[in-house]
C-alpha cells in the first residue's frame, strides 16, 4: 500500500492537466517554427526569415503598424490619463459611466466597430439642415482613414489602458499629490505632465504594451479601412506563400511574448488578456 | 466609488456641479464620435428600409433567411463548444497551479504563457494551426509516419468547423486560466480544514463547498469566453478564407459588398450580434459580482 499512498500524494491529475495545457500551447508554436525553417529542402535554415524580412513591403507595412501603434498609445494616454485623474479627483460619480464605456469593445467587436465607422464616416460632413459640405468623407483620404483607425484602435485598447491607469492611480494618492503641487503654484498642465504621469509610469507602460500587442497584428480595422498595415500584408502573404508567413507568424509571437514579458516584469501582476481575435 | 462619497463632500461640490464635468468632456466627445455614433447608425439602419422609412422587416427577415440563421447557428455552436472545452481545460490548469499541489514556480510561468497565448490570435494564430494540423502540418505528418494514419482521410479538416474550434481553443483556455487563477486563490484554507474536521473527504469538500462557491465565477467566465469567440473574425477569416459562414464572416462580406442585397439586413445582423455580446457581458458581470461576495 505504501507505493499507492505515495502515488496518491503526487498530484497526478494536476500534472496531467498542466502538461496537456503546455502541449496545446507549445505544439502549434513548435510546428510553426519547424515549418518556417524548412524553406530549403533537406536542411534547416533561416532562409524563410531572410526572404520575408528582405521584402520591402514587409518593412513598409511593419513600420506603418508601429507608427499606428505609437500614435494610438500617445492618443490613448492623452485621453485616458486626464479622464481617470479628473474622475478620481473631482467627479467620482462619473466612474460608473466611464467604466461602462471603456468596456464597450467587449460588446462591440472590431468587425462591428469598423462597420459602424465606415457607414458613419463615408458620407461628407454637412452643416446640419443644409447641403453645404464642410469636409470630405473621412474614408476618402489618407489622413481621414488614419484618424479613423487610430480612433478605432484607441477604442479597442480602452479597456486595458483605462483599467491599467486607474489601478495605477489607486496606488498613488493623487489628491494629496495634487494639493501639494497646487500649494507650490503648479498649474494643471504641470500637475498632469510632471506629477501624475511619472507616478503612473508602470501602469502606462503596461497599458502601452498591451495596446502595442493589439495594434501590430491587427487585421480587421486595417483591411476594411484600406490601411497598408502589417496585418493585411501578412494575410495576403499567406494566400500565396508557404514558408514566409510561418516565419512572420513566429516573429509576431516573439513580439507578443516580449510585450507580455515586459508587462509581467514591471507589474509582477496577473497579466491581462487582449487581442484582435 | 460612487456610493462611498461622504455627504459633506457631496454638498460641497453641488453648487458648481456642471464645472466638475469639464475634465471628462474630451473623453465623452471621443466616445460619442467613435462608439456612440457608429452604434446608433447601425441601430437606426437596422430599422430603416431602402427608401429611408421605418420598418421592422429587417428584424423579421433576420429570423427568416436561412443563410443568416445558419450563420448564427454555426457561430453559437463554435462559441459554446470552445467556451465549454476551453473553460474546462482552463479551469483544470488554473486548479493545478493554484490549489492542485504543483510547484509555485510553474504558476507564474503558466500565467505568463496564458497572457501571451490569449493575445496570440488572428492571422498568425491561423498560420500556426495550418503548420500544425494542415494537410502537411506537423501533427498530420507525425500521424502519417508513426501511426500510418491520414487524419484527412478519416474526415478531419482544419478548414472546417472542428478545425476552427481547435484553433479558437488556443486563445480560449488561457483566458479562462487568467480569470480563474485569482478566484481559486480566494478559496480559504479554513473552509477546507473545517470540512475535513467535520469528516468530509476531498471529493465531498469540492462538491459541497468549493464548487458551489466557484460556480458563478466558472459559469460567468465561460459566458465571457463565449463572447470572446463570438466576436472573433480575423482568425476565422485567415483560417477558412470565408468558407465557413459564421456571423462575423457574413458581416464582413456585407461590408465589402452588399451580399445580402439589403443594407438594412446587414445592420440588423450587426445589431443581433451586439445584443448577444451585451447579454453575455451582462451575464458575466452579474455572476462575477455574486462570486465576489465569497472570494474577497
Amino acid at each position: 500500500m505504501t507505493w499507492f499512498s505515495k502515488f496518491r500524494k503526487l498530484p497526478f491529475w494536476s500534472w496531467f492537466w498542466f502538461l496537456l495545457g503546455v502541449l496545446y500551447f507549445v505544439l502549434p508554436l513548435y510546428a510553426t517554427l519547424d515549418f518556417s525553417l524548412r524553406m530549403e529542402r533537406g536542411t534547416l535554415s533561416l532562409k524563410a526569415y531572410e526572404v520575408a524580412f528582405s521584402d520591402p513591403q514587409f518593412l513598409n507595412t511593419f513600420l506603418y503598424s508601429i507608427f499606428l501603434a505609437v500614435m494610438t498609445i500617445i492618443f490613448s494616454i492623452a485621453l485616458v490619463v486626464p479622464t481617470a485623474y479628473w474622475i478620481r479627483l473631482r467627479l467620482p460619480q462619473a466612474r460608473r459611466i466611464v467604466e461602462f464605456i471603456t468596456l464597450m469593445p467587449f460588446v462591440v467587436p472590431a468587425i462591428i466597430l469598423v462597420f459602424g465607422l465606415i457607414r458613419i464616416y463615408s458620407s461628407p460632413f454637412e452643416i446640419p439642415f443644409t447641403s453645404i459640405v464642410i469636409m470630405q468623407p473621412l474614408t476618402n483620404f489618407k489622413v481621414g482613414t488614419n484618424i479613423l483607425i487610430i480612433g478605432g484602435y484607441t477604442v479597442l485598447g480602452l479597456p486595458y489602458m483605462y483599467r491599467s491607469v486607474d489601478t495605477g492611480m489607486r496606488t498613488v494618492d493623487v489628491r494629496t499629490l495634487t494639493e501639494a503641487a497646487q500649494s507650490m503654484g503648479a498649474n494643471w498642465g504641470t500637475i498632469i505632465t510632471k506629477i501624475i504621469l511619472p507616478n503612473v509610469r508602470t501602469a502606462l507602460l503596461s497599458g502601452a504594451l498591451l495596446t502595442f500587442a493589439i495594434v501590430v497584428g491587427e487585421v480587421v480595422l486595417a483591411s476594411f479601412l484600406g490601411i497598408p498595415a502589417f496585418g493585411p500584408y501578412l494575410f495576403l502573404l499567406g494566400q500565396h506563400r508557404a514558408y514566409e508567413p510561418a516565419a512572420l507568424a513566429f516573429t509576431t509571437f516573439l513580439l507578443t511574448w516580449a510585450a507580455m514579458g515586459i508587462i509581467q516584469m514591471v507589474t509582477g501582476g496577473q497579466g491581462q488578456a487582449a487581442g484582435a481575435h | 466609488m460612487a456610493t462611498t462619497i461622504l455627504p459633506a463632500e457631496k454638498t460641497k461640490s453641488q453648487p458648481s456641479n456642471w464645472k466638475n464635468w469639464i475634465g471628462v468632456i474630451p473623453f465623452f466627445i471621443f466616445a460619442i464620435l467613435f462608439l456612440l455614433l457608429p452604434s446608433v447608425r447601425l441601430f437606426v439602419g437596422s430599422f430603416t428600409n431602402e427608401s429611408g422609412n421605418f420598418t421592422l422587416a429587417n428584424m423579421a427577415e433576420l429570423f427568416s433567411q436561412k443563410v443568416i440563421l445558419d450563420a448564427y447557428k454555426i457561430s453559437i455552436q463554435v462559441s459554446s463548444i470552445t467556451a465549454l472545452a476551453g473553460g474546462i481545460l482552463g479551469f483544470m490548469l488554473a486548479y493545478s497551479v493554484t490549489v492542485g499541489g504543483l510547484p509555485k514556480s510553474l504558476r507564474s510561468a503558466l500565467i505568463t504563457f496564458s497572457g501571451v497565448a490569449s493575445n496570440f490570435a488572428g492571422v498568425p494564430l491561423a498560420f500556426a494551426f495550418v503548420a500544425t494540423l494542415g494537410r502537411t502540418g506537423f501533427i498530420t505528418a507525425i500521424m502519417k509516419t508513426y501511426f500510418n494514419l491520414n487524419i484527412y482521410d478519416k474526415g478531419f479538416n482544419l478548414y472546417s468547423f472542428i478545425g476552427l474550434c481547435l484553433t479558437y481553443l488556443y486563445f480560449q483556455f488561457p483566458l479562462m486560466v487568467l480569470i480563474m487563477a485569482p478566484a481559486l486563490d480566494g478559496l480559504k484554507k479554513e473552509w477546507k480544514e473545517a470540512a475535513m474536521n467535520l469528516g468530509a473527504n476531498t471529493f465531498q469538500y469540492w462538491l459541497k463547498v468549493a464548487l458551489p462557491v466557484l460556480l458563478p465565477s466558472i459559469l460567468g467566465s465561460m459566458i465571457l469566453l463565449f463572447g470572446n469567440a463570438f466576436g472573433a473574425y480575423a482568425t476565422a477569416y485567415a483560417l477558412t478564407g470565408g468558407a465557413l459562414p459564421i456571423v462575423t464572416i457574413l458581416i464582413g462580406a456585407q461590408i465589402r459588398g452588399d451580399v445580402l442585397h439589403n443594407p438594412g439586413l446587414g445592420f440588423a445582423m450587426a445589431m443581433g450580434m451586439v445584443v448577444i455580446m451585451a447579454v453575455s457581458l451582462g451575464g458575466y458581470s452579474w455572476l462575477q459580482a455574486r462570486t465576489e461576495r465569497w472570494l474577497k
